[in-house]
């Protein structure tokens, strides 16, 4: 497989906390060692925690892009929350964009305080689906709490991601990264999210 | 095996900017690698501690900016390569040091990497640190890459052994927090001996010579850069534009040119030696354009500097239009992108850009408009800091003097946002609460009534808030000091300090406990728990009202985020469904309206609280404020 474009554009959004960097990392170190010349652009610090997030790939057979992708040239998009999905389409997205997100809403304190109201999930899907080519859904979170620890949540995304195929990645790639980057005690729990993920994935029409 | 450690040529492996940093140093044979820890620049020492023991390297967080630059300045005098690197603020607090090191030169290697943080997204403000390097007559490297920022750190090094003078690398959060392709070089074997040479010193003084000296080692460095492989020009012979660039700028300004589609009739000089400046080389490239573009971050550095080489040379250059910050074709505050740079471009060569349909970026506009809810930054859940503003907010209340809250640099500086219930009322440099305590200490004689008091996190303490301790002591002040003691840097990845009894590189370490420094300081010091709520507002308030001069209240509570590394939650939290009394209590939704804990909900069907399981730490401190009492815990 391989990509669709040159550069390819890849953003992983969420809230802080959600594990995005990470993600961005697995993912890049995934695609370096097959060759491609990968920037990643991360936002974090003082949003590292409860702020909107997110990290930009950059994904080329030749050259070294920007860590930040220009307005409307997003290819794929990876959502952590629905609401963040969207708050990405609406700099990033255009008629090319793929949307692959995680249903489960984290709320925004103006949400949890009563001053702001977090839509109905399955109107910010539709919303999503108008603005992508193709969308893909699942409840990563829900997965992940099922495992016992919600911080899998963005390993099973990863594995969603796989199952999209959208991109040249498989679970021997991801199985060699995180043997580096990860404690080896977590390794069964990690590989376990990720299949989890491919299993559960399914194309949103 | 960490990357940043094989010895691998030619390999190429994934590296964040800061990495890159790191392993250009051990490439340099680096042996001393000193800094405190701030965003964006944490990661270079924060990587190479991690490699210190299996390279032999001595690698320290050192207990601020200074002490940082003079650590790794002795191993220079000693012979040996020396790094130091931290934030643009750190450099504030370096200076001191470096505007004199200047003068007296230095001799292995030295190379000062600031890390500076445009649009001050870590940060309280968005200096240009590079003005240090011409206040200082230092020379000072611009990375543009990941690749180039190992090559730079590594040639610094060499420049800096050949000049007997400090090197100054400047970077952005956009190199040092983005990660790319980067291919590895040997590490060198070599284990130098260092020795202080007794002939040799290492004076300022006297002053007026060795600024003499200074300017000839600065020309030296001109004509050294005139050469450097890190300037260089792409594009046509004649541009109808050419881009004059450096740092980040460039990555930004291939994109632009590939985004408009104008590679032939648009050239970039990139410049990585941008003090001082090669002046025959940027002469020479002057003479291919016109009209010339200036793309840098944060202040016009490149562009005045570049113009008054024009200026100079004006007679024989002819007419030329610069555009930049200066001409408001680039904003002159926040940080670029590659957005910014392709508008500019294309205003100033009228070329057609359409980065997506008008239709769909109109559409993608309303839907926004009517779903997303605003994303306010907030303290994590289960965060003591949460804890500590709210018993202070109660406690100011309570005692009803109007008091207020001087805030400092850390997570806790959120305090002067909704998730600290906004009771944070200043905030500059680390350690100015409790100097600013220090002041409003003394103003009762004129008749200032309100309670002073200043907040200040551990490591921040021992940065900058000591010499503010002692002087409030010495001089009889008045105000109550919250040493915010999370048992870490937490905001910046929680890297140990004095008071943690660990070194960067895990080893045990002394603990300097924080409440004798303070009752050696003179301090009433008392120590409480911030989960403990009513032990917190009854301490804050007996503090307050009964005991005068300076007073210490130490909020002892590990981060949250620390604690989940080694511990499992304290409770598991749950809103019994029962006994919330929801749109009917009277509370008036008090847990998510007022406290709004990331891990309470509003569950609009019910009309009650609940706990979001996905995000709730179990710390139970929202137990303590439901009216109802139905928020309960039990040990998890």
């Amino acid at each position: 497989m391989f990509i669709s474009r040159d550069p390819f554009n890849v953003i992983i959004g969420g809230v802080g906390g959600q594990g995005n960097v990470l993600a961005s990392q697995i993912l890049g170190e995934m695609l370096v060692s097959q060759g491609y010349v990968i920037t990643i652009g991360e936002t974090y610090g003082a949003s590292q925690r409860g702020g909107a997030v997110m990290s930009h790939l950059r994904i080329s057979t030749k050259d070294q892009f920007s860590p930040l992708i220009p307005e409307g040239q997003c290819d794929l998009l990876i959502a952590l929350e629905p609401v963040e999905g969207l708050r990405i389409l609406d700099h990033y997205g255009s008629p090319r964009v793929m949307t692959l997100v995680n249903t489960r809403p984290i709320h925004p304190m103006d949400v949890i305080s009563g001053n702001a109201e977090y839509p109905e999930v399955s109107k910010v899907i539709a919303k999503i689906k108008e603005l992508s080519r193709r969308v893909w859904t699942l409840n990563a979170t829900e997965v992940a709490l099922e495992m016992g620890d919600p911080i899998f949540s963005n390993i099973v995304m990863l594995g969603a991601l796989c199952a999209i195929e959208v991109l040249p990645i498989n679970q021997q790639g991801f199985e060699l990264v995180i043997k580096d980057l990860l404690p080896s005690r977590t390794m069964d729990e990690n590989m376990k999210a990720f299949n989890r993920g491919r299993e559960v994935v399914q194309e949103f029409y | 095996m960490s990357s940043i450690s094989q010895n691998a040529p030619g390999k190429t492996v994934l590296l964040m900017g800061n990495e890159a940093i790191a392993r250009g140093a051990l490439e340099a044979g680096v042996k001393v690698c000193a800094a405190y820890p701030g965003n964006p620049s944490s990661e270079i020492i924060g990587t190479l501690a991690k490699v210190a023991d299996e390279l032999g390297l001595h690698v320290e967080w050192s207990v601020n900016e200074k002490v940082a630059l003079e650590v790794a300045t002795a191993a220079s005098f000693a012979g040996l390569r020396g790094l130091c690197a931290m934030k643009q603020n750190g450099l504030n607090v370096a200076s001191d040091f470096l505007l004199n090191l200047n003068l007296s030169g230095c001799r292995g290697g030295l190379v000062l990497v600031v890390a500076d943080d445009p649009a001050g997204v870590s940060s309280s403000n968005e200096e240009d640190s590079r003005i240090f390097a011409k206040l200082g007559d230092l020379p000072l490297l611009e990375p543009a890459n990941f690749q180039e920022a190992k090559e730079m750190t590594k040639s610094a090094f060499e420049i800096s052994e050949q000049l007997g003078l400090p090197v100054l690398i400047r970077s952005v959060t956009r190199v040092s927090h983005a990660r790319g392709n980067v291919c590895l070089d040997e590490l060198p074997q070599s284990r130098p001996k260092p020795r202080f040479e007794n002939s040799l010193r290492f004076h300022a003084l006297p002053a007026v010579l060795n600024h003499k000296l200074l300017h000839e080692k600065l020309n030296r460095a001109k004509q050294m850069f005139e050469e450097s492989p890190f300037n260089f020009y792409r594009g046509p012979e004649k541009p109808e534009l050419m881009v004059a660039t450096s740092g980040s700028g460039w990555m930004y300004s291939l994109e632009a040119m590939i985004n408009l589609n104008v590679q032939e009739r648009v050239g970039v000089l990139k410049l990585g030696t941008t003090w001082p400046l090669p002046e025959s080389y940027v002469l020479e490239h002057l003479k291919k354009a016109d009209r010339i573009l200036f793309i840098e971050e944060v202040d016009p550095f490149l562009e005045n500097n570049v113009k008054e080489i024009y200026a100079q040379n004006c007679l024989f250059l002819g007419l030329k239009a610069f555009f930049g910050k200066a001409s408001k074709h680039i904003p002159d505050v926040g940080e670029l992108n590659p957005e910014i740079v392709t508008h500019a471009i294309q205003n100033l060569i009228q070329v057609p850009y359409e980065p997506r349909p008008a239709d769909y970026a109109l559409r993608a506009h309303e839907a926004a408009a009517e779903l997303i809810p605003a994303r306010a930054l907030s303290f994590c859940p289960g965060c003591p800091h949460r804890a500590t503003y709210w018993a202070v907010k109660i406690a100011l209340a309570l005692d009803g003097r109007d008091g207020f809250v001087l805030g400092d640099i850390g997570c806790y500086s959120l305090g002067m946002g909704p998730s600290g219930f906004g009771q944070m009322r200043t905030l500059h440099a680390m350690g100015s609460g409790t100097g600013l305590a220090c002041g409003f200490g003394q103003l009762n004689r004129f008749g200032l009534e309100q309670p002073v008091i200043a907040v200040c996190g551990d490591s921040t303490f021992y940065h900058a808030a000591m010499p503010a301790l002692a002087n409030a002591y010495y001089n009889g002040a008045d105000f109550l000091l919250l040493l915010l003691d999370n048992s870490a840097t937490a905001m910046t990845g929680f890297q140990p300090h004095p008071g943690t009894g660990s070194t960067a590189t895990g080893k045990e370490a002394p603990v300097i406990d924080l409440k004798a420094i303070c009752e050696v300081f003179g301090a009433h010091v008392e120590v409480v728990d911030p989960f403990d709520v009513a032990a917190t507002v009854e301490t804050l308030l007996r503090l307050l009202q009964e005991e005068k001069g300076v007073k210490v209240l130490i909020l002892k509570r590990e981060c949250a985020l620390v604690s989940a590394k080694h511990q499992k939650r304290l409770y598991q939290v749950e809103v019994e469904q029962e006994h919330c009394l929801g749109e009917t209590c009277g509370c008036n939704r008090f847990c998510t309206r007022i406290f709004k804990c990331p891990g309470l909900m509003w569950d609009k069907a019910a009309g009650k609280a609940r706990i979001d399981e996905a995000i709730c730490t179990g710390c139970g401190v929202c137990t303590r404020i439901c009216p109802a009492s139905a928020i309960r815990k039990e040990k998890a």
